[in-house]
């Protein structure tokens, strides 16, 4: 059974971030992901990040992916397993992998170290005939346009006016695709205004305090029936609009993809602010467990920017925990706490700051010397 | 459907491949899934749901939402958002 010194569950941008910076401590890393391709959500990303240089502010998701993939190609002691599920971290020390067209061969690995990221996973939102075909999540709209080059459908109704509503629908209609309407729950708009403000430039309405009722159609989407609500977040009678679109998309939030820190018994808490049950950790994303470590949406919905982030300290600790020292640790440790301090130092951060806050291990502290 | 033209994508579609979906033959690229070659295709009913029969459709495109599930040559529970579309593929709802 091959060893390595770290195994790294998820290829998207927290995954990748924490393969390179852990491949420059001189350790053997494993790393594997479920897609057809490394990338996570970074390959559908078709707009620029925000941010500083540092965090790859100005260049497309699409970019950073391929960025990524390239330097790891040149790493020699990187292995890269695609289209393979982590099903299992037994106590024997026994990651069980399944690799392959329907997972049809297992393969098992001892990694000394364990860094979980594997992301997210979309929300589900309740209403009649929510299981449609022609209902999608956001991120399935962005692989099969960003990705594939596929149109989901003719017209399309977005539920969400977050960040993620706001973009898909600036994306749709990049590609050609009419999006009748954003309906967002809340009194205001959750994303940022300078998405809020490119999609409204295009003429698309957001209509706040209200939301998606019904769909209808026999066996796909054929029109939608919107309606507003009040405070209590009850249908206001008589506000009802009918709209034609044959396609539903739900950009209504994300929760943490924790099955395998649940499997390998983490200790795990329901944080509200980070989007669902995350896995309690020391400021180096080390969990409960001193093997595994955390990164990405899976630690907190949040996005990819401090997602690499938080790649880079778990691959730069989870290699010093193994006496691996990458020969810059301490500046480069500091240097990456400080600049996703920056990254969440803005008001829309500040529910993430609170949840994790109270997702942090007080005792015990880090195994390497905090700087 | 598949989109023409893009302000910033530049699609580079794979090898044509035929393949057949409940005995009907349809054409897919071999660089991309076979939920989404038959989403191309204007299929948009890619199971029906145990109990009840319902309709579903592609939804998640990350292998985790059970929609999709397909019988690929002979083989059930497929998922098919997943697993690149190859020459000659069949492909069926399963029961």
């Amino acid at each position: 059974m091959k060893e390595y010194d770290i195994v790294i569950v998820g290829g998207g941008p927290a995954g990748l971030a924490a393969a390179t910076t852990a491949a420059k401590c001189n350790t053997s890393i494993l790393l594997i992901d479920d897609g057809l391709q490394l990338g996570g959500q970074l390959i559908k990303q078709t707009h620029k990040f925000f941010g500083s240089s540092e965090q790859f502010a100005g260049i497309r998701g699409i970019d950073i992916a391929h960025n990524f993939i390239d330097e790891l190609s040149h790493l020699s002691n990187v292995e890269v397993l695609i289209q393979s599920t982590a099903t299992g971290y037994y106590e024997d020390g026994i990651l069980t992998i399944l690799e392959g067209y329907n997972g049809n061969k297992l393969i098992k690995v001892r990694p000394k170290r364990l860094i979980i990221a594997t992301g997210a996973s979309e929300n589900m939102l309740a209403f009649i005939n929510n299981d449609l075909p022609g209902v999608y999540g956001a991120g399935a709209v962005q692989t099969l346009m960003n990705v594939y080059g596929v149109i989901p459908g003719k017209s399309v109704l977005m539920i969400g006016a977050g960040n993620i509503g706001l973009i898909v629908s600036y994306q749709l209609m990049q590609a050609g695709i009419e999006v009748k309407a954003i309906v967002e729950a809340l009194p205001c708009i959750g994303g940022y205004w300078v998405h809020a403000s490119k999609v409204r430039r295009l003429g698309i309405p957001i209509y706040t305090r209200c939301t998606l009722k019904e769909v209808r159609g026999k066996d796909e989407v054929q029109g939608v029936t919107i309606c507003d609500i009040d405070n209590k977040f009850n249908f206001i009678p008589g506000s009802e609009r009918e709209l034609s679109v044959d396609t539903v998309c739900l950009a209504v939030g994300l929760s943490p993809l924790s099955e395998l820190l649940w499997q390998a018994g983490c200790e795990m808490t329901y944080i509200p602010e980070l989007c669902g049950y995350v896995a309690s950790r020391d400021e180096n994303l080390k969990t409960s467990r001193d093997d595994i470590y955390i990164a990405g949406d899976v630690s907190g919905i949040e996005e990819a920017s401090s997602a690499m982030l938080e790649g880079q300290i778990a691959g730069l600790n989870a290699a010093a925990s193994l006496g691996l020292y990458h020969e810059n640790y301490q500046k480069l440790n500091h240097t990456f706490h400080k600049q996703l301090a920056e990254l969440r130092n803005n008001t829309m951060s500040e529910n993430i700051i609170r949840g994790i806050k109270k997702a942090t291990l007080v005792e015990g502290g880090s195994h390497v010397c905090s700087s | 459907m598949r989109i023409k033209e893009h302000p910033i994508l530049n699609f580079q579609p794979g090898k044509k491949v035929a393949f057949t979906f409940e005995g009907k033959k349809l054409e897919g690229y071999d660089n991309e899934p076979i939920a989404a070659a038959l989403v191309a295709a204007g299929i948009k009913v890619l199971s029906y749901s145990l109990k009840l029969k319902r309709p579903r459709g592609f939804f998640c495109a990350i292998g985790n939402c059970s929609s999709c599930l397909m019988r690929v040559n002979g083989l059930p529970n497929v998922r098919t958002c997943i697993v690149r579309l190859e020459e000659g593929m069949v492909i069926e709802r399963q029961d």
